[in-house]
């Protein structure tokens, strides 16, 4: 009914390609700051540091009298003192490997493993300071928070990525949509004219700029796809870019932006059709 | 069928038609006619709700068009057959497709037979996959009138449909309009070519409508 070319064809189909490569990478990091999110929450959440400062001989005893309190506190699942060559290993990133760790006044460091439900804090710290007064009680509240903060804007700030990509997408195929009617007002007048309704109008272009939309999507979606499995992955050594990308079900996420795609073109156009026909005797 | 009445209708510059009133009678054949600029194109598109008057009422087909949605006057269109002076097609589609756009846009199944038919009536069969920037002026005319009866309207309004076409195709033209009119078809034809008019009255009866000074006065005697 419309006719084929024009250069809001090749605009339409490409923009939502783009577009949606764009927003497959913005899933992928949206997707990736909230397992991080999740990650930090979780790990940090679960355990606690029981950081001991004691003179020399008294190290040993008050390690074993916080043992015996931690083994009768409840909602502690576990707890244990890291050995030397654990703490060795903790500190090695910033004094190097050959650090000598009894010429040093290291505290002595016990992770504590928080059961279902957990312990009481308050509770702890007082016994804690009756038993072993040199004993501290790091629960990670004040790392976790800020981490998981910043992992929660990144997620935040991914949806909102998405979200302005979709705006501008709307925008761009309304325009595409406005010129395309305004570049068949001659065909639009014969369909009037012989009996035509606004929504038979409107759909035709509507089902155009929808297919285009689709089909711009998924080569873009597809693109971005393959661009996220070629991002190195994540290791031990890496940081948070090389945990960018999607995991098991996650991959599955980019199949839902062409169709996604392809709603707002339909919407964009249908409201852009509808708002010029109204124009039009 | 379709009505005027005490139209008048303003175009910005000063009132092209005034005080009309009119009554086109089911199965009749009207001209209108009159110098040009007159006002008979604005007074066919009032008559099918593509302008609106700035006074009076225009009914058609019993409801004022005032009063249509924009719906209403797509499916009271559907009821009219138009012929323009400048034949407009879509010209990426085929003649048959453009013929066969009223059924389409109105959701109606097309008979191929029917339309073979509908060529032939005009004779146009032969060009049924030609496009219309290849088509002659005539053959243009023939088309539109094909497009414009394919929905079997009660009323067929043409503007200046000889206007392009030399005297031998005028009289082809006519000759369909008279059919058309003898099947029961309402017809108006918007022409300044008085012979035309005197080839009509020849055949069927007719009366003649010219607009003068912005009104509609009945012609006749001098014809």
């Amino acid at each position: 009914m419309v006719p084929p070319s024009g250069h809001t064809a090749w605009l339409t189909t490409f923009t939502a390609g783009a577009m949606t490569f764009l927003c497959v990478f913005a899933l992928a990091l949206s997707l990736a700051s909230g397992r991080l999110a999740s990650r930090w929450s979780d790990a940090l959440a679960r355990t606690a540091t029981i950081r001991l400062s004691a003179p020399p001989d008294q190290v040993q005893l008050q390690t074993d009298a916080i043992l015996a309190l931690l083994a009768t506190t409840p909602g502690i699942a576990s707890a244990r003192a890291l050995s030397e060559d654990e703490s060795r290993k903790l500190l090695e990133p910033w004094f190097g490997p050959d650090l000598p760790l009894e010429a040093l006044p290291i505290p002595r460091l016990i992770e504590v493993v928080e059961g279902d439900p957990g312990y009481d804090g308050e509770g702890l710290r007082h016994r804690l300071a009756a038993e072993a007064p040199g004993a501290v009680l790091d629960d990670h509240t004040r790392w976790r928070r800020p981490l998981a903060e910043a992992a929660g804007r990144l997620r935040l700030l991914g949806w909102l990525a998405i979200a302005l990509i979709g705006a501008t997408m709307s925008a761009m195929i309304t325009l595409a949509a406005n010129a395309s009617l305004a570049a068949n007002a001659q065909v639009i007048r014969v369909l009037r004219l012989i009996g035509a309704k606004d929504s038979y109008i409107a759909r035709a272009f509507v089902r155009r700029f929808t297919l285009r939309a689709l089909s711009g999507a998924a080569a873009g979606a597809l693109a971005g796809l393959i661009g996220v499995a070629l991002l190195p992955r994540a290791d031990a050594a890496g940081g948070f870019l090389t945990g960018l990308g999607f995991t098991g079900l996650g991959w599955l996420w980019p199949f839902v932006l062409p169709p996604l795609a392809a709603v707002v073109a339909f919407v964009a156009t249908r409201r852009a059709a509808f708002a010029k026909l109204k124009e039009l005797p | 069928m379709i009505a005027f009445e005490n139209v008048a209708y303003n175009y910005g510059g000063g009132e092209l038609l005034s005080e009309v009133s009119l009554r086109l009678a089911p199965g009749s054949f009207h001209f209108l006619t009159g110098p040009s600029g007159a006002g008979k194109t604005t007074f066919l598109k009032l008559a099918y709700a593509e302008l609106l008057p700035t006074s009076g009422h225009v009914t058609v087909f019993d409801r004022e068009v005032r009063s249509l949605s924009r719906d209403d006057i797509a499916r009271t269109r559907r009821r009219i057959g138009v012929v323009h002076q400048d034949v407009q097609f879509l010209d990426h589609l085929p003649l048959a497709a453009n013929v066969q756009l009223p059924l389409m846009v109105s959701g109606k199944a097309g008979d191929t037979r029917d339309l073979a038919d509908l060529l032939g009536w005009v004779g146009l069969d032969h060009l049924s996959d030609a496009l219309p920037p290849s088509l002659s002026g005539g053959e243009r005319q023939r088309a539109a009138l094909a497009r414009a009866i394919i929905m079997g309207p009660d009323v067929i309004l043409a503007d200046e449909p000889t206007g392009n076409v030399d005297w031998e195709m005028s009289l082809r033209l006519l000759a369909l309009l008279v059919e058309l009119n003898r099947m029961g078809k309402t017809i108006l034809v918007a022409t300044h070519d008085l012979n035309l008019i005197r080839q009509a009255k020849a055949q069927v009866a007719t009366r003649v409508l010219r607009i003068s000074k912005r009104r509609i006065q009945l012609a006749g005697a001098d014809l």
